[in-house]
């Protein structure tokens, strides 16, 4: 199986252009659309990414030549389906670093997965009295299925608090793992304010407390290199769709030793390794986790933003969005009446704010209408907008095709709410 | 920019920076609160209530102009009336700023300022959430509504 066969299908469209470049612009058909009759200024990627024309490609390339069920057939279709999907898993084992393919599950999303694990793992490993830690920066799918989990087995959720700027108190998390800390569960970099947690030193922290760690790397792999066994965590979660890869597509990383000791999730076909009515005996892993027919072409398309990913080159990737983050930063907080919420020393791509006398749906709206696309509203992290006494922010997030262009659009775009709102 | 400008009317926003009947009234006969979980709009509604006339009304809580100015102007528009009448009135509004009704409708009065709002779907229900709130004030359903 070789990795050419996810290699981006399009004519012309050179995987190596660099960030933020026209030829790079010119591989994302949707930026050509326009919105509100404006040209589409896309700054909602921690929402989820446009996608390359590889990888609508490689979708539309599994339906016209690929199409069938996988591990389910003798036939040639069936047979390169599977290659394809076995393939794909070997892709996201290299970029992430893992040691074995097997360690990868496919899943529907980083939600998906973290649901998983609290439901395989959490459901064995937690008693009445143990305890996960979670951290004040969480999206809601970081913090519900544990609160579901910890309501069902009589544990306790303990929230690691959060500074004014948007990080984590120092020496608060370590001082929240105890003996009875079963699973730590946090994210990597903050959807809603864009800080990067310091992951390694948590992950090294919670496994001396013994506690099982569980990394949101959602916000993450889209914006830097990751390497799980360098970083010595024990499972690691993220979703496609925020990495220029198909809707649906996502991945539960695990090391294969605590795979293999979880038992399965959902039942059904594939997970199984013999069924009889009298019982059944599980499929090894990963497909122990994966009951039913996958979105095999999702995936495939995956493996293809991945391998496109890393010809642009991560590092690549980090320096053009840390470079617009600093230069949106200036600008933004220079604008009078405009506060960035999330002051973190470390960032990633992530920008929210607010105007003064203006409510963030109306900053949308607006935007909007001059053909600029932000989030408004609570970002999913409800619990962080109140630690912060607020009801939304706007925020603009940055991916591998925005420019300076992009900011100035949203600067002026910001002056023009100010000024349509008198403030 | 035209139909952002009819959005944001100069009297949609002079209510919004100004509300009027802005607060609580304690005690009362009536109360709701309204959620909009999609931007995080919270209304509270307390009403006094004499022979089913609205005779004071106050709202509170925090949103974006639509639904402040919507919620200002609906404090104005609903004192001295009835439920029913009231009804009528939010039908009309309902109408509106969903498109199927007639800004040039009288009856509207200066609730026809919201007429604009039927051109950005998605800000629809910042529109109607006092409505709602105020129609959950007259069930007394102390659950809080939600647009959702
Ligand atoms: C940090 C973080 N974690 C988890 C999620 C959930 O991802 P999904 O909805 O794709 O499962 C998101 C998506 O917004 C996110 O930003």
């Amino acid at each position: 199986m070789s990795a050419a066969l996810f290699s981006p299908a399009a004519p012309g469209a050179s995987p190596s252009a660099s960030p933020g470049s026209p030829e790079l612009r010119a591989q994302f058909p949707i930026l050509a659309r326009k919105v509100h009759k404006q040209p589409l200024i896309y700054l909602d990627n921690a929402a989820t990414t446009q996608k390359p024309q590889c990888v609508i490609d490689a979708l539309t390339h599994c339906y016209t030549h690929w199409n069938a069920n996988v591990h389910r057939g003798v036939h040639l279709l069936s047979q390169e389906a599977t290659e394809h999907y076995e393939g794909a898993r070997k892709v996201v084992a290299q970029f992430i670093g893992a040691a074995l393919p097997e360690e990868i599950v496919f899943v529907r999303g980083a939600t998906e997965g973290i649901n998983l694990v609290a439901q395989t793992l959490g459901r064995t490993q937690l008693s009445k009295g143990d305890e996960v830690l979670i951290t004040g920066l969480e999206h809601h799918s970081n913090i519900v299925p544990w609160q579901m989990l910890c309501a069902e087995r009589g544990a306790t959720l303990r929230v690691c608090p959060i500074t004014d700027a948007g990080e984590l108190v120092p020496g608060a998390f370590d001082a929240l793992l105890a003996s009875r800390t079963k699973i730590a569960a946090f994210s990597w970099v903050s959807n809603a304010l864009g800080t990067v947690n310091p992951v390694a030193a948590m992950c090294r922290a919670a496994k001396r407390a013994g506690a099982i760690t569980l990394v949101d790397a959602c916000q993450a792999v889209p914006h830097f290199a990751v390497n799980v066994q360098e970083l010595d965590c024990d499972f690691l979660v993220f979703s496609g769709h925020k990495l220029y890869a198909p809707n649906g597509s996502g991945v539960l990383w695990g090391r294969k030793a605590l795979l293999e000791s979880m038992p399965p999730w959902q039942g059904g076909g594939d997970m199984i390794a013999s069924v009889t009515f009298e019982g059944s005996t599980w499929n090894h892993v990963p497909h122990k986790f994966e009951a039913g027919t996958p979105d095999y072409p999702a995936v495939a398309g995956m493996a293809t933003a991945l391998q496109w990913l890393q010809a642009i080159g991560l590092q690549r990737v980090q320096a053009h969005e840390a470079a617009l983050l600093a230069e949106a930063t200036e600008r933004i907080s220079a604008i009078k009446g405009v506060r960035i919420i999330g002051t973190a020393a470390a960032k990633a791509s992530v920008l929210s704010f607010v105007i003064d006398g203006v409510h963030p749906h109306d900053i949308g709206t607006i935007l909007d209408r001059k053909g600029i696309a932000i989030r408004a509203g609570h970002h999913c992290a409800q619990p962080v907008m109140d630690r912060l006494g607020l009801a939304a922010t706007a925020r603009a997030s940055f991916g591998v095709s925005n420019t300076s262009a992009d900011i100035d659009a949203l600067v002026e775009g910001i002056v023009a709410v100010q000024k349509l709102f008198g403030a | 920019m035209s139909d952002l400008g009819d959005l944001y009317h100069d009297m949609i926003l002079g209510h919004a920076k100004a509300p009027r009947n802005f607060g609580k009234l304690d005690p009362c006969d009536a109360s709701a609160l309204g959620h909009n979980p999609l931007c995080g709009d919270r209304i509270g509604v307390t009403l006094l209530l004499s022979q089913g006339r609205v005779t004071d009304v106050r709202f509170d809580g925090s949103g974006c102009a639509i639904c402040t100015a919507s919620a200002s102007l609906m404090t104005e528009g609903v004192k001295g009336r009835t439920r029913a009448e009231i009804d009528t009135v939010f039908q009309r509004v309902h109408d509106l700023v969903t498109g199927k009704g007639d800004p040039e409708d009288p009856e509207l009065g200066k609730l026809a300022v919201f007429g604009g709002v039927s051109e950005f779907p998605m800000r629809v229900k910042c529109a109607t959430l006092p409505w709602h709130t105020l129609n959950a004030a007259f069930d007394n359903s102390n659950a809080p509504v939600s647009t959702e």
